[in-house]
């Protein structure tokens, strides 16, 4: 039978005795010392947690937001796209109807009284971004902080709308 | 007057073995992790004090605070008193150390050490191999198949280990004339503190080394824990404290086997310039020096232990005792032949 290799690190496994150093284990062994002694003075590759940050890609989909349009307007209309497309449920609204004298608030005559999200049924798919018809919701790279109650995860309005002073850059996500 | 001192000072002595001894165990659990992580590119504990320097007492709390757990088919009694078995056959090997030469206090000479029984090398012997009774006996009163079976591996490598580690003792005492573990060490002190007995007994040392390992039930001789095939080995049924008990024990015969080691074969608390240094500085001073150089050469010895275990995997246990009865065990033997060669050629 011919011996062909693509990949030319093919190795035959051999069965022979053992070499009488081999069969003595201490020179293997002390081999095998210098190895793990060359490690123990190696480079670490340990993130320190809250610490380090790991590399995250540019697109990395993390805590979402809620934008604003130059003018300091929110941009959602509470249209329930994104709710809808999110696979996982994890978005609920209320919608309101705009009154007079609150132009400078919101960008629409309709908007969201009330929008949630909850982060622990949250996938991070990044459809509800693909849904948005307003460019209004969009992942960014920020980390869910972490809570002790379950019920502190459910976002609200106030931690996902942007504050105008300071800006949440989404140019990296805006690829459509 | 004198058998009074004499009982205070011992004591004293004792109080401080057992302190050390539990300390470097516990730091050693430490060091192990550490040791571990650092092998594995890794940073270990860092999170408990400063380098994670409290993670000793993190672990003893943990393991305080579990539920201490007896199974219901249990031999009650001997399961209760295995792991304060092993722990105690660990801990009594350290009474015969020779921790330092002398301190001069009060005009009175103390040797540093907690005994000095002229048979102190059989003593060794025969406490180490009790050692097994704690895992024998914890193995057996857990009623578990996996427990039992950890139980007889380690008998069985306690009885072929015993052996070499033995004949290369009987290689070290043709050498040194004596079993007590003082004149052993005193006698070291030779050629300025160089003198060591691993110039004499190389090939002695080896298989000592090696049977220490065994006996600590170190990697790569763990059978008896095995955690791949016996699930915890003999203390599968163990919690809680009791287990923590069994692994501080090894710890302890760790650092005590580290010991021992120094001073049979690495010259115990001699150092290169120790005859000179006594005639320049004070006594105590040189002494306490001796002593931090024995300690130094013990973590040596425990940092040996733990490079083992994360550089090798344990052995297959038909590799295990082929390699006790049919490389250690000839091997020792022709090596005290050599040695009586040689002593009987040169000493006359």
């Amino acid at each position: 039978m011919a011996e062909y290799s693509l990949s030319n690190r093919k190795v035959l496994v051999s069965n022979k005795e053992m070499t009488f150093s081999e069969r003595l284990y201490l020179p293997a062994i002390m081999k095998g010392m210098g190895v793990t002694l060359k490690h123990f003075f190696g480079k670490k590759v340990t993130y320190i947690h809250g610490k380090d940050l790991r590399n995250y890609s540019s697109t990395y989909r993390g805590l979402h937001v809620l934008k604003r349009d130059d003018e300091g307007r929110e941009r959602c209309v509470a249209c329930g796209l994104c709710a809808v497309a999110c696979p996982a449920e994890a978005i609920t609204m209320v919608a309101a109807e705009r009154l007079p004298g609150e132009e400078h608030l919101y960008r629409e005559e309709k908007y969201a009284a009330i929008y949630e999200i909850n982060m622990l049924r949250c996938i991070f798919c990044g459809l509800c971004e693909q849904a948005c018809p307003k460019e209004a919701i969009y992942l960014t790279d920020r980390l869910v902080d972490v809570e002790l109650t379950r019920k502190d995860f459910i976002y609200g309005k106030e931690d996902l709308v942007e504050k105008m002073d300071n800006r949440i850059d989404i140019s990296n996500r805006q690829h459509h | 007057m004198g058998l009074e001192a004499l009982l205070i000072e011992k004591t004293i002595i004792v109080v401080i073995v057992f302190i050390v001894t539990l300390t470097i165990a516990a730091y050693s659990t430490y060091g192990e992790r550490k040791v571990a992580a650092f092998i594995q590119d890794r940073i270990g504990p860092n999170k408990a004090g400063p380098f994670g320097l409290m993670q000793p007492l993190a672990d003893g709390m943990k393991m305080l605070m579990k539920e201490d757990f007896v199974p219901q088919q249990a031999n009650k009694f001997l399961f209760h008193i295995a792991p304060g078995l092993s722990m105690l056959t660990a801990l009594m090997v350290s009474a015969v150390i020779p921790w330092g030469k002398t301190l001069m206090i009060g005009g009175r000479s103390i040797s540093v050490q907690v005994t000095d029984i002229n048979i102190g090398i059989l003593y060794v012997l025969s406490v180490v191999s009790l050692g097994v009774y704690g895992i024998m006996i914890g193995g057996w009163a857990s009623n578990n198949k996996y427990s039992l079976m950890g139980a007889l591996r380690a008998s069985s490598q306690m009885i072929s280990y015993e052996l070499p580690m033995g004949l290369s003792l009987i290689a070290l005492l043709m050498v040194t004339g004596t079993m007590s573990f003082n004149e052993i060490a005193a006698q070291q002190s030779g050629w300025n503190g160089m003198q060591w007995n691993i110039v004499y007994q190389p090939i002695g040392f080896v298989l000592f080394l090696v049977c220490a390992f065994a006996e600590a039930n170190r990697t790569p001789f763990d059978l008896p824990e095995c955690e791949a095939e016996l699930v915890g080995g003999y203390h599968t049924e163990y919690s809680s404290m009791k287990l923590g008990f069994f692994l501080f024990a090894e710890y302890a015969h760790m650092f005590v086997s580290s010991a021992i080691i120094s001073t049979l074969y690495f010259g115990g608390y001699n150092f290169p310039g120790i005859n000179t240094l006594y005639h320049i500085l004070p006594h105590n001073i040189v002494t306490l020096i001796g002593i931090g150089v024995l300690m130094i050469k013990t973590l040596f010895f425990i940092f040996l232990f733990m490079w083992v275990r994360w550089t090798i995997p344990r052995f297959r246990y038909d590799q295990l005792m082929n390699l006790g009865w049919k490389r250690m065990v000839p091997i020792a033997i022709v090596n005290i032949i050599i040695t009586a060669g040689v002593v009987l050629l040169f000493d006359k």
